[in-house]
């Protein structure tokens, strides 16, 4: 085994804290994460940030975190100070490891050098800025209210600030997007020279506007246009250096996104806020999603939970198997793993070429088909 | 007893719709046979689809006491008769017990091929015909047009047609006179031995078997020993009754009586229609002529969507056969479609009736597979086989040659649609016979058509071609020989059972086509490419590729919410569960059944 694949698993060691800040200026028309309309709706970010502090401290002692990351919504609509202060507070209670990941998401247009710099000053060593694409028409079909230019200035931004480690957010695969629009944007992209390029191929999800659209009969993403974006892209990064390590993630040696590797490794973390998820000592738990009945659970001292889920034998390891398969590099294969290998499902993906045994580790050999060993695989009853 | 000049045994001949049941109706009315509180609309059909449909399936009597104006109390039995092309067996069968008919026509429609059909079989039987034009109260009504139109079919004058309103009541009086002095009485021994015919038999849950019995010669009473002279079954008359239309039992039935006749069999298959009942002790010395047994003309498969579901088909169809004794079924099974059943059908109304009443009363979710007819394969031994199913065409090198059913073919259409009807029956490898003008306006055409081309869609087009104004009629013809092969569809190599069709060599080419086709669209792509194919015996006719799935995966794990994303896929696996694997391709059943009911 290279020492590359055994760091992939030594992660799942490794503890991570999330923070979900849901305020949006408004929600894109393909979202359907946790969010409040900041344009819709009267905020009171202090009161949310406090309400999360305290949930913090409901949470039991931890070991020390060695990534957080602050997702939304938008959490580049806190001020340097908030976010240093959720940061203090996570010190605080549980510890943060010298070397941890501090990563925050960010909206182009929020993203200037002061900002960049005050968040260096409290902690902040990695962005990941919703670039999303570099056409405008694309950006307006995303509802997106920056420019390619105010994309390109915020790169920058990250770089002046001291920002040790840049992501840039694409969405592709929008019916707006002709293959040549998108190939410019790679290459725009890949110019701005960041350490790490996440690319999601536009989702129609449930409930959202982007959803009711294509329901009307407006146009929706191609899965082969898709596919041809995708294999673009991948060709183009790793000319450019870039490791392939997920199947959404591609990241210069040494940037990869630990936050994301310890959840694809089977790693534990916590997470708080409005809608958050958190998976620690076998209990998957989700928040509840509504602001007020998260301000409500919160300033009551309870926690904000909307369920939680225990997985135990089986179900633990093959969820351990599907969200490994994630990762280029796959999953140790282990006695379940095993066992499909020679299932007759399991037997099929080998000889359809899509699924492979890598020196025992499972691996999916297009990523891209990743959906069709998971689904075969949550499927398989060991001894059948 | 009853005397044999006061009886008059008649059917009613008429197309769907033209009135049949209501009139039947607003006899027992009128004669107060039924109390007008105990009427409901159409008394006489009991199926629920009966009554939706407007069709009678089953025979049916109902005896009737009327009070004629020469002072005498007549028994008018009326014997029902299906209307629908599929049932004509049945039609014979009721008309032998009869002496007279009704030639019933919509006075906005005028004469159908079904009903003239129906009516030359009847003039064929000796029966008398009085012609009644029916609905004459409508906007639309042309009495005088439709008087002329039966006159040219059983001659007679004007004055011969009776004009009524079933649903009003107009004429009816009139018409019940008619009945009386102008179709014969019944003839027949009364003082020999007995000779009854079963012209209908039916299962009831509590009472067994019940035949419906028309007394020829000599007399049947209650508790004697009766033979049924074909199968040599004796059995005790446990119940001899008339309907009145309710069952009411009688002590004896006698020469010209129409009645129902109860033993201790439980059996349906026990009582051959068209057998004679005689008396075990005097026995008659011949049975009356019997019938041809009905022979199921159109085959398919039936597959419960449920794979769970095929007992409770199976449970079905043994109650439906106890009613239908022309329904006939043997397992089958599919790769495409698991287990079912291959049934013959007198008809496509038929294998349409039966197929509503077990998705209706048996409540299954059914798929049919195209309807096919019995070809005779002749070997190269010399010998002959059976093919009632694609599957069981022998192969090619041991198969000299192949003959289908042809069936002789009437229509009856407005003379300005001639042409397109035409066109549609050539086009159907039909030889013209006989071209007819009833009337200026309305012609009659005979053709010689393969079953085959008619059991698709051509009632359908020959509606839609003359805009609803054309009737057909057919009746079994000869075996010829055609040029036929077996196509085959193949997915990944397979042959997909359900999918293989007989069809003439010219048709294979567009069949193989359209099939490939339609299996591309309904099949959802596969982890590698998937040929479809159409192929008579080696040879590929068409190929259609099912591209493989390129993207197969969600874009993120919606930060961290694992258990949203696997139970997404669980849920998607729960759908490929219901999938068949045929050639290592997953297939949703229902693409199977969408590619066999595009054609419907």
């Amino acid at each position: 085994m290279s020492s590359r694949v055994a760091a992939v698993d030594a992660v799942a060691e490794q503890r991570a804290a999330y923070v979900h800040i849901p305020f949006c200026r408004r929600r894109c028309p393909y979202c359907d994460f946790a969010v409040v309309d900041m344009s819709t709706a009267e905020i009171d970010i202090a009161g949310y940030v406090a309400a999360v502090q305290a949930e913090m401290a409901m949470e039991p002692l931890w070991q020390p975190l060695h990534a957080i990351n602050l997702g939304g919504g938008t959490p580049s609509a806190l001020d340097p100070g908030q976010v240093g202060s959720l940061l203090d507070t996570l010190h605080g209670r549980f510890g943060v490891t010298d070397d941890a990941e501090v990563s925050i998401e960010a909206n182009p247009e929020d993203w200037t050098l002061d900002y960049a710099a005050a968040l260096r000053a409290v902690g902040v060593n990695r962005v990941s800025l919703g670039i999303q694409s570099f056409s405008h028409s694309v950006l307006r079909y995303l509802g997106r209210l920056h420019t390619p230019k105010q994309g390109r200035a915020a790169i920058a931004a990250g770089r002046q600030g001291g920002i040790d480690s840049i992501n840039l957010d694409l969405i592709f695969g929008s019916p707006e997007e002709s293959f040549d629009s998108w190939r410019r944007t790679v290459i725009a992209a890949l110019a701005a020279e960041p350490d790490h390029i996440s690319i999601y191929a536009l989702t129609v999800e449930r409930g959202t506007a982007l959803s009711r659209s294509v329901q009307a009969g407006a146009a929706g993403p191609d899965n082969d246009d898709l596919a041809d974006k995708y294999e673009y892209f991948a060709t183009k990064a790793a000319a450019e250096g870039f490791v392939h390590y997920e199947v959404s993630n591609w990241a210069q040696p040494g940037h990869e996104c630990r936050y994301n590797q310890i959840t694809w490794a089977h790693g534990e973390y916590i997470a708080f806020g409005v809608g958050a998820h958190g998976y620690r000592s076998g209990l998957r738990t989700r928040n509840v999603r509504r602001l007020d009945r998260y301000l409500e659970a919160v300033t009551a001292g309870t926690r904000p939970l909307a369920g939680t889920e225990r997985l135990g034998g089986w179900e633990r390891e093959r969820e351990r198997l599907f969200v490994g398969l994630r990762r280029i590099s796959g999953v140790a294969a282990g006695d379940l793993g095993g066992e499909f290998l020679r299932s007759p499902d399991g037997r099929r993906l080998v000889d359809a070429g899509v699924l492979r045994s890598d020196d025992g580790r499972l691996v999916v050999a297009d990523p891209l088909l990743t959906d069709a060993v998971a689904r075969e695989l949550l499927a398989f009853t060991p001894g059948t | 007893m009853t005397d044999p000049t006061r009886i008059r045994n008649f059917s009613i001949i008429a197309h769907i719709d033209h009135g049949k049941s209501t009139l039947a109706d607003r006899l027992l009315e009128f004669t107060g046979a039924v109390e007008q509180r105990d009427m409901r609309e159409q008394l006489l059909d009991t199926m629920d689809i009966e009554r939706e449909r407007g069709i009678t399936i089953k025979a049916n009597t109902v005896r009737i006491e009327y009070r004629a104006h020469d002072g005498h109390t007549y028994v008018l039995n009326l014997i029902d008769t299906p209307g629908h092309v599929d049932f004509s067996y049945e039609v014979s069968r009721s008309l032998d017990a009869c002496e007279g008919a009704l030639l019933l026509v919509d006075a906005a429609q005028g004469v159908e091929a079904q009903t003239l059909a129906n009516a030359y079989l009847a003039i064929e039987n000796g029966l008398e015909i009085i012609p009644v034009v029916n609905k004459i109260d409508l906007p639309s009504a042309e009495p005088e047009r439709v008087a002329a139109e039966l006159i040219g079919i059983v001659g007679g004058s004007g004055d011969d047609v009776v004009q009524v309103s079933a649903k009003s009541g107009t004429g009816i009086a009139e018409l019940l006179e008619a009945i009386v002095t102008r179709l014969p009485a019944p003839g027949g021994d009364s003082d020999g031995p007995l000779r009854a015919m079963v012209f209908d038999s039916y299962y009831d849950t509590y009472r067994g078997v019940v035949c419906s019995l028309r007394v020829v010669d000599g007399h049947i009473d209650t508790g004697e020993q009766v033979r049924f002279m074909a199968t040599d079954l004796i059995e005790s008359a446990d119940e001899i009754g008339v309907l009145r239309p309710t069952a009411t039992a009688v002590k004896r039935l006698s020469a010209g009586e129409v009645g129902y006749l109860i033993t201790g069999i439980k059996e349906i298959d026990l009582i051959r229609v068209g057998d004679t009942v005689t008396d075990s002790s005097i026995s008659a010395e011949k049975a009356l002529p019997g019938y041809a047994e009905p022979k199921p003309m159109v085959f398919s498969g039936l597959f419960p969507t449920d794979g769970d579901d095929f007992d409770r088909l199976r449970e079905a169809l043994d109650k439906l056969r106890l009613n239908d004794s022309s329904l006939v079924y043997q397992p089958e099974t599919s790769r495409a479609l698991g287990f079912g059943f291959r049934c013959g059908f007198l008809g496509l109304l038929h294998m349409e009736i039966v197929r509503e009443r077990l998705e209706r009363e048996y409540d299954l979710d059914l798929v049919a597979t195209a309807p096919s007819v019995e070809y005779q394969a002749h070997l190269t031994d010399g010998t002959s086989a059976q093919v009632r199913s694609p599957q069981d065409l022998p192969g090619q090198q041991v198969l000299e040659s192949i003959s289908e059913p042809y069936v002789k073919v009437m229509v009856i259409t407005p003379s300005e649609y001639v042409g397109t009807v035409m066109e549609l029956i050539q086009q159907r490898r039909g030889e013209m016979g006989e071209m007819t003008y009833l009337t200026p306006e309305r012609v009659e055409l005979h053709y010689q058509v393969p079953l085959a081309e008619i059991v698709f869609d051509f009632f359908d087009q020959l509606k839609s071609r003359t805009r609803g104004y054309a009737s057909m009629d057919y009746e079994p013809g000869d075996y010829r020989s055609s040029d036929l092969v077996r196509v085959n569809i193949l997915l990944n190599g397979v042959p997909v059972d359900a999918f293989s069709s007989i069809v003439h060599k010219e048709r294979a080419y567009r069949y193989g086509r359209a099939m490939v086709e339609r299996l591309r669209k309904l099949i959802p792509r596969q982890l590698f490419d998937v040929p479809v194919q159409a192929a008579v015996g080696s040879r590929i006719i068409a190929r259609e590729t099912i591209k493989a799935q390129r993207k197969d995966v969600t874009a993120k794990c919606y930060g961290g919410d694992i258990t949203r994303k696997r139970k997404l896929l669980e849920r998607q696996k729960e759908g490929k569960r219901r999938m068949k694997m045929v050639g290592q391709v997953e297939v949703p059943q229902e693409a199977f059944i969408s590619a066999l009911r595009i054609d419907e």
